[in-house]
């Protein structure tokens, strides 16, 4: 297989934690510009592999790309996010006790050491941005609110807007609609097309009408690797899927 | 824009109300003790300006802790290490100014060497006969140690317990080896029978209210640099750190540099503290560095209110009183009584009495907003509702539509 093009390359990558098997031969390619869901059954490994890739966990053996040439395992996560991988957790975390303006003005792209941080000084372009993001993300009457303050849903936003603030190329988001209303998982399924439209992104999710909203190419991971690939019409009508479902 | 919020309402009018008490106790103290006549209702005895003075560097010790503590989740059980080091830095050069006034009259060997048969002073007393050099150590002694500590802790990413306990070996260890007699600082006598300090007798009243005032406007200082840094976009960072250390690494920040900048100062102002208390209690020995010690520093801390500024002062400043009082009319029982009062702060004033304050106060300006709104027939227009005006609601669903968590008042 040719990294070339790819945004994300994971080959033969395994991890056991004490003897268990979470990722065992996981092979998953991504394209430039490519939006993938991806689904399985609890356990299955999703969060493992996106710990992998952004540097939590280093895997036992394999290979992790990124962008056709970084070597993903050789960096750590502050390294891995600063190349351009924004990640958001399965369960919301965000600043609690800051508002969420400060939470955005932390994950603004920009230097990351201590001295610029301990002068800095919001700029005009900087105040602009955290606008637009709080148009996104709809929380533009909140900005002065306390993150713990809000609901779960809002988290949710809250941290793809601090995804969209830090700028990355690739977006891993896991479990982005738990805990939403119908109509908040339209709304964040629009949203994550409308990054899509020039982000690569990989999202996770349980929500199988979700899933069917987003409308693109979708992989099943079971027992930490993949168990079937492709649309979703096709990943649903496939037995082995349909097994692992029911089987449970 | 910084003096903007100075002046600002709420908690940065607090710090700003806190640095000028600080700067007219360092003028008014002096004054009434060296001032006025020992009659009069006014004076303040020396032993009294000696004894604040005192308080004083223990408070800045609580701020300094406050820092890592309550700012940055760091429960730090080993901040008693830095002050003591500190104030081993001041002792050096007090040591040095004693020349030939010691019992054994060598010009060049304090007391003590002379005792153990030192044939020369040790290298590493060197250059303390001057002030400024003390100065320096006095900074970086107790900087480089927490840096390199820090360095190898945080980037093995010790958290937590661990992290309290390894802080705690630290100070044990060099407990045990400032005991040794062979380590060239005294032994557990210390150092002690000071004489001068930039030429000024370290008896004498003046030079104690000169020490108090300096005391106090280091605090000051103190006060207004983690003011600034805990304000500024790092400091922000600081309790992100606090709150969710792994969001501020995947968002490209090094979790580690954070805590180690902030432990780096906060060691740095401990040993300010240290160098400051030395001249005014007359000694420095080993004991400083005991366990406890670092610990009644957290307690100082919570009792005020951790995550604060004013509250580890505050804090620091009535346990101290506290145990003043109590070793003179009940000694045996004061480390229960210190005892009782940690635990009693965890559990019913869990936010220190600055946090009780707030919320007492919050609750009484929802009380009065709410019944001003009574009258007027109109919604209050004020922040956040703290629990008096979610009772006082009378249209029900109204909260609990809208029920987050009651927020802090500040
Ligand atoms: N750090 C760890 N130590 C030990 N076991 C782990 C660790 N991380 C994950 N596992 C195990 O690896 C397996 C895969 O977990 P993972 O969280 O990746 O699943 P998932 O597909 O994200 O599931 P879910 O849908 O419930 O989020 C689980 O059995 C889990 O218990
Ligand atoms: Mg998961």
């Amino acid at each position: 297989m040719s990294k070339s093009n790819t945004i994300l390359y994971l080959d033969g990558v395994s991890v056991s934690f004490d003897g268990f098997r979470a990722i065992n031969n996981l092979s998953l390619v991504l394209d430039k510009g490519e939006m993938r869901a991806i689904i399985g059954p609890n356990g299955a490994g999703k969060t493992t592999m996106m710990d992998i890739v952004t540097g939590k966990t280093r895997p036992d053996e394999g290979e992790v790309f990124f962008d056709g040439q970084v070597d993903l395992t050789k960096h750590d996560e502050a390294e891995i996010a600063m190349m351009g991988i924004g990640r958001k957790f399965q369960k919301p975390t965000v600043f609690e006790s800051h508002t969420i303006e400060e939470n955005l003005m932390l994950a603004l792209k920009g230097p990351r050491s201590i001295f610029p941080a301990l002068f800095h000084r919001r700029s005009a372009a900087e105040a602009r941005r955290i606008d637009d993001i709080l148009g996104i993300i709809r929380l533009g009457d909140k900005r002065g609110e306390l993150a713990g303050n809000l609901s779960h849903g809002q988290k949710q936003w809250l941290e793809i807007g601090m995804l969209l603030a830090q700028d990355p190329k690739l977006l891993l988001v896991d479990e982005p609609v738990a805990g939403m209303t119908d109509a908040e998982t339209e709304e964040t399924a629009r949203l994550l097309k409308d990054i899509a439209r020039d982000h690569s992104v990989v999202v996770v999710e349980h929500d199988m009408h979700f899933v069917r909203e987003l409308g693109v190419k979708v992989t099943c991971l079971h027992e930490g690797s993949v168990l079937s690939e492709g649309s979703l019409d096709f990943v649903s009508a496939d037995e082995r899927v349909v097994e692992v479902y029911l089987g449970r | 824009m910084i003096t903007g919020r100075f002046f600002a309402a709420g908690a940065d009018r607090r710090i700003a109300i806190t640095i000028l008490i600080l700067l007219a106790a360092a003028i008014i103290v002096p004054l009434l003790n060296l001032a006025v006549s020992p009659a009069s209702a006014f004076y303040i005895p020396s032993y009294i300006v000696a004894l604040t003075g005192k308080y004083l560097c223990y408070a800045l010790l609580a701020l300094a802790l406050d820092l890592v503590w309550g700012y940055c989740g760091i429960l730090s059980l080993g901040h008693g290490a830095f002050f003591a080091l500190g104030g081993y830095a001041m002792g050096m050069y007090l040591m040095r100014q004693i020349g030939s006034r010691g019992v054994y009259g060598n010009p060049l060997l304090p007391d003590f060497m002379v005792f153990l048969n030192y044939k020369e002073l040790p290298w590493f007393w060197y250059g303390f006969d001057h002030f400024w050099f003390a100065a320096i150590m006095v900074l970086a002694v107790p900087g480089l140690l927490a840096f390199v500590f820090g360095w190898f802790a945080f980037r093995s990413r010790v958290t937590g317990v661990y992290l309290s306990i390894i802080t705690q070996a630290m100070t044990y260890a060099l407990l045990l080896a400032f005991f040794r007699n062979d380590m060239g600082f005294g032994g557990n006598n210390g150092l002690t029978d000071f004489k001068d300090i930039l030429g000024f007798n370290v008896q004498a009243d003046a030079t104690r209210s000169a020490l108090f005032a300096a005391s106090a406007i280091t605090l000051a200082l103190g006060v207004f640099v983690t003011w600034a840094i805990v304000g500024s976009k790092y400091g922000k960072l600081l309790m992100a750190v606090r709150d969710a250390e792994s969001r501020t690494r995947f968002l490209g920040w090094r979790a580690e540099n954070v805590k180690l900048f902030a432990f780096t100062v906060s060691a740095i102002i401990a040993g300010i503290a240290g160098a400051l208390y030395v001249p005014q209690v007359g000694i420095i020995n080993p004991g400083e560095f005991e366990p406890s010690n670092s610990i009644e520093v957290v307690v100082w801390a919570a009792v005020g209110g951790r995550g604060t500024i004013v509250g580890p002062i505050i804090g620091a400043l009535l346990v101290n009183a506290g145990k003043s009082w109590f070793t003179g009319a009940l000694p045996e029982f004061w480390l229960f009584a210190l005892g009782g009062l940690f635990v009693a702060v965890t559990l019913f004033l869990p936010k220190g009495i600055i946090g009780m304050w707030d919320s007492w106060r919050g609750n009484a300006r929802a009380m009065r907003a709410a019944s001003l709104a009574e009258e007027a027939g109109t919604d209050p227009d004020v922040p956040p509702p703290p629990k008096v005006v979610r009772s006082a609601a009378t249209r029900p669903g109204d909260w609990s539509a809208s029920g987050p968590e009651p927020q802090p008042a500040e």
